[in-house]
């Protein structure tokens, strides 16, 4: 009788779907939440994966007779679970506003952790069982895995364009069902009904998504749904893509008038306005507009507005401003250019789906504002278009797109933003014309945070582009819910500089810092305890910088590429105090996202322990503990897995735009390049023991790692503005050499374990399965704290440790 | 072993609504305290007497949810619904103090909410005008009031932009719905020698109160205040 033949095409479909599940979770906690959770979601991935492989180890002998049956069960359990975990995660009423609140949060929290692990289980358990049943053809088994894994994660990405996550969610439980009929036939399983049957629920939920079973509930604290509540709105138009869903709404009843922190002298009311919102936050507005610029009077009163009075040279007089404008979202920065008389205008927007609705869909209501000759739209990241642009600009705008909650309950607090970092700035001023300006707005958050931050961050990015006094190229302008920086290529005139008083006397707003300002010049119309501004920018300008920011209760240090948390202001210090003040107010002023990341790293841990450790412990398997050495081995390399590849999904936000493709590009190179390594491991194994080709593999990866370090800021600068499928390319050429360097350790190590303790394998899984469950949140952490560089080089001494305990378990 | 399960139940339903029969004027008097001892503990003056015994009167668990009575008087922000919340105790108080209302005002809140600050102001003032431009919530506020006996409070589902310009000029006004800018208007119909105030966060996040005062020659000025004695930047390390 011949030997069965693997279930190659059901392996490679179950896997493609846990990767395009896993990639759809971070859309849709994007949505539901206001955060992506990416090292939550990879954590309990691999929460998952590790359960299953305690499991299948303590189950074995169980399973064996029953092979078939168990794998079309998973797979069937996967197709279940996939939309049922996300179903019953959105009814645990977790709000992470009351985190702080309420102790109750942390048991929800964890409990939508479990639930976003369960389908990971399943899939983790099916794909676990072929490839130990099919021991002897592993290696195609493994690459059906890995293909299938690799055109999953990809595959979501270009899905997402024209399905929203939601029905996706059922899509991908119709391919684990179908893989569950594929399977059945593969197997040559003696029912053929069940082929059928499987087929037949995998159209039965094909059905469901095209009717939009699946409903998303957001957040009823998030804007959207906020906006919703309002009698008289309505949703008229949404649109999905990878970016975000997009939803339009219009208020026929009460005028939404967004203006934010227009003056309190301001007279004028904005005209008609949709809001638009992405995955529920926002608004950026759509302002009508019918050529008349009086209309837009009201876009003088706002702080944002400084520059334009400040800009006062007889040539721009003449022909106006260039301006670029940096995240125009629905064009509220470029009607204030237009207002302004701007001779051009570059606005720069990263989803095309906002474009095409101001373009085309409301091209009449926006008085056709992105088809003008007078305004280019450039699709595209603003990263990516100021270092690739050739222009030279008066004014360079970064628009205010996060909402004022969203600001300032810290709800972005790990959120990667390469828009405020030193080397950002740097690259703007290399696009400013001689007397150019680059111009900031900020929410306004007391005590000061982002203001200050900015502030530190400007005067980094002058000092390192060699501008010898920052202090005269300085001005910040501070309403009373707004603030504006102007950071310009040369030293304020005095011209420029009446004009600022001026604009800040007639708007009452108060000068927050400009060449030459006196102290009673601060705090005169919106008035505070202490010119908390002024002082701070005072200090941050003076030769105590780094004892103010080290002093001060919010982080405010500079953020730079390697730690792009600008919306980080958390500190241990001011937190314990914060809390002790809770009942007092003190609690609206803590961040909630980073102890929210201390919580996930705990239950991590926790979950990772009582799932993956503890059932091996409590089993026979706990009289075959491996040797320590073997125990820190795989730990080492569970944990240095981990940093490497967050470390990577994060650094290359920058140089791929978004989280979503960064998550996309770089799981799905890992996986390949990784499965290489193992591949070439495991061809290797029968002519040396091992330890040579991990000393060889994780030498070339630390040098490798050391030369991404050097090269990699440099080398993104330069190819940034190439199209997305070259950059795609280059991601994974990039991370080829460290992919396959990072496959080598593990399959080595379990074949010198399998010669020397071969029942302390399902151990080695394990601890290798809890680290890499810890070290999926810990890498966030180290990376918010020490920064990527940091993260990277502790796991290229992880990895050097490893290479010494393979040593000791020979 | 069915015995053990009845009881275990009962248990159960107990700890389930531990709030019935509870003596709400005490843990109201509590709150309020604790209330005075924060505001006094971060610096700021204490409320007149008049916002004290206000809040000793208002019934606050009459105005969350029923399955939140139990932490109605507690000193934190709770969720009442369509996305909003109550504001926390300390914040009422100071908003209420800052505004300095006295018996025989007229005062303009923008957002009803619950209608929990409303009737706080009710009990100081003659007549409170109250908007709120979630119908739902509005109609539940407007029910509740008038079931509480709040006579002087008048709710109307409407935008708030433009105010009640029938009833104005205001002796104070109180915006608690989020607004990206004030309104001119409202500026327009506060007395000379008026004040407003409005917090300023998110849900469950009141950050810091702005006070806009009217000057009687009908400038206006703004103070932003911190509600929590929290100084960014102490001496030394």
């Amino acid at each position: 009788m011949a030997a069965p033949r693997p279930p190659f095409f059901a392996i490679g479909l179950l896997s493609g779907c846990l990767l395009a599940y896993e990639i759809a979770l971070t859309r849709l906690f994007s949505m539901v939440l206001w955060h992506h959770f990416a090292y939550m979601i990879i954590s309990a991935a691999m929460l998952g994966y590790g359960a299953s492989g305690t499991a299948l180890a303590l189950l074995r002998e169980r399973i064996a007779p029953c092979f078939n049956a168990t794998f079309l069960a998973t797979a069937a359990m996967l197709a279940l679970a996939m939309p049922l975990s996300f179903l019953l995660a959105q009814q645990v009423p977790f709000n992470p506003l009351e985190l702080l609140w309420d102790t109750s949060q942390l048991p929800k929290l964890l409990t939508i952790y479990l639930l976003v692990a369960l389908p990971f289980f399943f899939g983790g358990a099916s794909i676990g069982l072929a490839l130990w049943r099919f021991g002897m053809q592993a290696g195609r088994v493994y690459a059906a895995d890995i293909f299938g894994a690799g055109a999953g994660s990809l595959g979501i990405v270009a899905v997402l364009f024209f399905m929203s996550p939601g029905d996706l969610l059922m899509i991908l439980a119709a391919l684990a069902l179908f893989a569950a009929a594929i399977a059945a036939i593969e197997l040559k399983v003696p029912r053929p009904w069940l082929a059928k049957l499987f087929s037949g629920l995998a159209l039965l939920a094909v059905v469901a998504a095209h009717a939009g079973w699946l409903k998303i509930h957001s957040s009823p604290y998030k804007d959207l749904s906020q906006t919703l509540n309002i009698s008289g709105t309505r949703m008229i138009e949404e649109r999905t893509g990878p970016l975000g869903q997009v939803a339009v709404v219009e208020s026929t009843r009460i005028p939404f008038r967004y203006a934010p922190g227009m003056s309190l002298n301001a007279l004028d009311e904005p005209p008609p306005q949709l809001e638009m919102f992405v995955d529920g936050n926002g608004p950026t507005v759509l302002t009508r507009f019918d050529g008349n610029l009086a209309s837009l009077a009201y876009l003088g009163q706002l702080t944002s507005a400084l520059p334009y009075h400040v800009m006062g040279s007889p040539a721009i007089r003449l022909h106006g401003p260039r301006v670029l404008v940096l995240g125009a979202g629905a064009g509220a920065d470029v009607l204030q250019a237009l207002y302004y008389r701007a001779g051009r205008v570059d606005a720069v927007e990263l989803d095309r789906n906002i474009i095409d609705l101001v373009r085309n869909r409301f091209g009449d209501f926006s008085g056709n504002l992105y088809k003008r000759p007078d305004v280019r739209v450039h699709e595209g990241e603003a990263r990516g278009f100021a270092s690739a642009g050739a222009g030279q600009y008066d004014l360079i705008q970064v628009a205010l797109l996060d909402s004022f909650g969203v600001a300032s309950a810290g709800l972005y607090g790990l959120s990667e933003s390469y828009l405020y970092t030193v080397e950002a700035l740097q690259t703007y001023l290399g696009h400013l014309a001689p007397e150019g300006m680059l111009s900031i707005t900020r929410w306004l958050t007391l005590p000061p945070r982002d203001s200050l931050k900015l502030f530190a961050t400007a005067i980094a990015a002058l000092e390192e582009s060699g501008v010898p006094d920052p202090a005269r190229r300085l001005a910040m302008m501070r309403g009373w819910k707004t603030v504006t920086l102007l950071v310009k290529n040369s030293d304020f005139s005095p011209d420029e500089i009446a004009a600022i008083r001026e604009f800040s006397r007639t708007r009452s707003f108060d000068p927050a810092y400009y060449p030459g300002m006196l102290p009673e010049e601060a705090n005169r119309y919106n008035l505070m305890a202490r010119p908390y501004f002024y002082e701070g920018a005072v200090a941050l300008l003076g030769p105590e910088r780094q004892d103010f920011i080290d002093r001060y209760k919010f982080h405010i240090e500079p953020a730079t590429d390697d730690r792009p948390y600008f919306f980080r202001y958390f500190k241990w210090d001011a937190a314990v105090e914060l809390f002790s003040l809770r009942q007092q107010g003190g609690m609206a002023l803590l961040d909630w996202s980073y102890p929210l990341l201390v919580a996930t790293l705990i239950q991590a841990v926790l979950a990772s322990i009582l799932l993956i450790l503890a059932p091996l412990a409590a089993s026979r398997a706990r009289e075959t503990l491996p040797p320590a050495s073997a125990a820190l081995y795989f730990l080492a390399i569970g944990f240095a897995f981990m940093f490497m590849e967050i470390a990577f999904i994060q650094k290359f936000i920058l140089f791929l735009s978004h989280p979503l493709y960064a998550l996309a590009v770089v799981l799905c190179a890992f996986l390949i390049f990784a499965a290489l390594g193992s591949w070439l491991a495991g061809r290797k194994q029968g002519r040396a023991t091992g330890v040579r080709s991990v000393t060889t593999a994780i030498a070339v990866l630390g040098m490798v790692a050391l030369l991404y370090l050097a090269l990699l800021p440099d080398l993104f600068d330069a190819l940034i503005h190439l199209p997305d499928p070259a950059k795609i390319g280059i991601s994974a050429a990039l991370i080829a050499l460290p992919g396959i360097c990072m496959g080598i350790p593990f399959p080595t190590g379990m074949a010198r374990l399998a010669c020397t303790l071969p029942d302390a394998i399902p151990w080695a899984w394990a601890i290798n399965g809890f680290a890499s469950v810890a070290g999926a949140v810990l890498a966030s952490l180290l990376a918010v704290h020490l920064g990527f560089t940091a993260v990277i080089l502790l796991a290229v001494v992880l990895y050097g440790g490893a290479c010494i305990a393979i040593r000791g378990f020979a | 072993m069915n015995r053990y399960f009845i009881v275990g139940t009962l248990l159960c339903f107990c700890c389930a609504f531990p709030s019935y029969g509870e003596d709400y004027s005490a843990k109201r008097h509590k709150m309020v305290e604790e209330v005075l001892a924060d505001l006094a503990a971060n610096g700021n003056p204490a409320p007149g007497p008049d916002v004290v015994q206000a809040m000793e009167k208002v019934e606050r668990h009459r105005f969350v949810p029923d399955w939140l009575t139990r932490f109605a008087y507690i000193n934190r922000p709770l969720p009442i619904g369509h996305g909003q919340t109550i504001s926390q105790p300390v914040i009422v108080a100071l908003m209420t103090d800052l505004i300095k209302v006295k018996a025989g005002d007229k005062v303009l809140e923008i957002g009803t909410g619950s209608g929990y600050q409303a009737a706080v102001l009710a009990k100081i003032v003659k007549s409170v005008y109250s908007m709120e431009i979630i119908e739902s919530l509005g109609k539940e506020a407007a029910e509740r009031l008038a079931a509480l006996g709040y006579g002087n409070v008048q709710v109307k589902m409407e935008d708030g932009y433009y105010g009640w310009p029938a009833e104005a000029p205001f002796d104070a006004i109180v915006v608690t719905a989020a607004a990206s800018h004030v309104p001119p208007p409202l500026i327009a119909q506060l007395k000379p020698g008026g004040r407003m105030v409005i917090p300023l966060g998110a849900q469950f996040m009141t950050q810091f109160l702005m006070l806009v005062e009217k000057h009687a020659d009908g400038t206006v000025s703004s103070r932003q205040i911190i509600p929590v004695g929290f100084v960014p930047l102490t001496g030394g390390h």
